[in-house]
């Protein structure tokens, strides 16, 4: 059993916290070189594309942000069932920081998605299957959200949260699946492909960074807000006044 | 840009958008939750 | 079975004593129905185009307004807290109730659905795809509803929440129901979505009454 300690060690709130102190800043500053790295370059440098010309700059924020809006959601509902199944403070806190976080990210690849959709399909809203699913996320996003806005009690909200993304997660491949059929349904639609295009290292290298720090950055984000979440429901105890007694120093 | 100005120049602003907002939040949360707790003492 | 059959009979028997519960989604589902038809234009035949969708949604909101109660009364009278401490697994009971709710809500709605499509000029060939998508899909619908009314059973408003809650779950159950009927109209073959409604149907028995007594329970400690 002995090697278990090292886990619980870190998964104790106080230790945790730190932990996430030390981390948090690498995170955040390494994310930001990647992401002024990969939009600076996808903006000005990488070749324009000879289908879609400059439109399909919007790559280097869509992209990220479709990717990041999934995996979030996948990672809140991995947080949820350790909650579950483990009963464990820290996984309940970091299924409420992740929430917020996903929420946004998929706002933002509709929103960049729509401004894409515009020049190439010619409309701002195509029920398309992925721009389709995306929003089907969104409002599974916003359960989560709503539902934990509405509990007082945070432990009672943290679990049925947990229960409603582990539901919603085996829900996300059906609704997948679903829209790719619905969208099948109607094949003598005229909305112009998205070219898939031939993509260099010019374009690739920018795209490629900005994945990564999006993703570091998202990873900073939820360090910062699960920190917040711990104080609030430890506040009170030993480390938190121990803590307030050096920040006012 | 082409003439897709608005739409890439978009795109990358509402990108900053969220970038800056889930930046900020946490940090202004923080604030917040040290002034109450700091407070209620 | 004991516990299933148990809980089935309190239920219809307390159904039996408030009509109005049961009655009033029935006719909401009706009138939703009809105000679509006054919406267009007198005999509109693109009405009939979108048949499938307004029936589908119509039963999506009248399930919806049933959720509310699903465990509500039993938690306001105790009933709950002690059928999870009964002896009975709280799963069965829950499956149990959460049949119950589909009995006396769900199928009134498929038997309503054929005549109400006729209403809206459904073409006979899009009928049997409907009927059947809504008997698959119905249930589909009392499951996962009931697990979030499970999940907001101990919340003052939960109403609100609910439908932000039920609806992204259930957009697929819409796009293979209604889909089903589109795929009959257009002459092809209804069974591949109806096959997934019944894959749909058959994961949420497995499942949801799990998830649901997992929700009651949370309410309590």
């Amino acid at each position: 059993m002995s090697s278990w300690t090292w886990f619980h060690r870190l998964a104790s709130p106080p230790s945790f916290f730190r932990l996430a102190d030390r981390l948090a800043p690498w995170l955040g500053w390494i994310a930001l070189a990647l992401l002024a790295y990969g939009w600076i370059n996808g903006l000005f440098f990488a070749p324009e594309d000879y289908q879609q010309k400059d439109a399909y700059r919007i790559i280097y924020v869509h992209v990220p942000a479709a990717a990041l809006s999934l995996s979030l959601y996948v990672g809140m509902a991995v947080a949820g069932f350790v909650a579950l199944v483990w009963r464990m403070k820290l996984a309940e806190s970091a299924l409420i920081a992740i929430a917020p976080v996903g929420a946004s990210f998929t706002a933002l690849a509709l929103v960049t998605g729509m401004l894409w959709g515009k020049p190439m399909w010619g409309a701002y809203w195509v029920w398309d299957a992925r721009l389709t699913s995306e929003l089907v996320l969104l409002f599974l996003y916003f359960g989560v959200i709503g539902l934990w806005q509405a509990f007082e009690d945070p432990r009672a909200a943290a679990r049925a949260c947990a229960l409603l993304a582990v539901v919603g997660v085996i829900n996300v491949p059906i609704v997948k699946y679903s829209v790719d059929w619905w969208n099948s349904l109607h094949q003598g639609s005229t909305i112009l492909k998205m070219g898939k295009p031939s993509i260099t290292a010019a374009m690739a290298w920018p795209l490629f960074a900005s994945v990564i720090g999006s993703y570091l950055f998202a990873g900073y984000v939820i360090l910062r807000r699960l920190q917040n979440e711990l104080l609030q429901r430890e506040a009170g105890t030993a480390w938190v006044r121990e803590l307030m007694g050096k920040s006012r120093v | 840009m082409g003439g897709y100005g608005l739409y890439v120049w978009g795109s990358f602003g509402c990108g900053l958008a969220v970038l800056a907002w889930n930046a900020l939040s946490p940090r202004l949360a923080r604030r917040a939750l040290m002034r109450q707790m700091t407070e209620s003492e | 079975m004991n516990v299933i059959l148990a809980v089935l009979t309190r239920e219809l028997r307390l159904a039996l004593r408030s009509r109005m519960d049961w009655l009033l989604p029935l006719l909401f589902f009706v009138m939703v129905v009809m105000l679509f038809g006054l919406g267009a234009r007198p005999n509109d035949p693109v009405l009939a185009g979108f048949a499938p969708s307004i029936l589908w949604v119509g039963a999506l909101l009248s399930m919806l307004l049933t959720l509310d109660r699903l465990f509500r009364a039993d938690y306001e009278d105790g009933t709950l807290e002690q059928l999870c401490l009964a002896e009975a697994p709280l799963t069965l009971t829950v499956a149990a109730k959460l049949t119950a709710h589909w009995l006396l809500t769900g199928l009134p709605l498929v038997l309503l659905a054929a005549p109400l499509a006729v209403a809206l000029q459904l073409p006979a060939a899009g009928l049997p795809a409907l009927v059947l998508g809504l008997a698959l899909g119905t249930p589909v619908l009392s499951f996962v509803g009931g697990f979030a009314a499970a999940l907001t059973v101990a919340l003052p408003r939960a109403g609100l929440l609910l439908p932000l809650l039920v609806l992204p779950l259930l957009a697929p159950v819409l796009i293979f129901g209604a889909g089903a009927v589109r795929a009959a109209l257009g002459g092809l073959d209804a069974a591949a979505p109806l096959y997934f409604l019944a894959a749909v149907l058959v994961l949420c028995i497995t499942l949801v009454p799990w998830a649901a007594a997992a929700a009651l329970r949370n309410a309590f400690e």
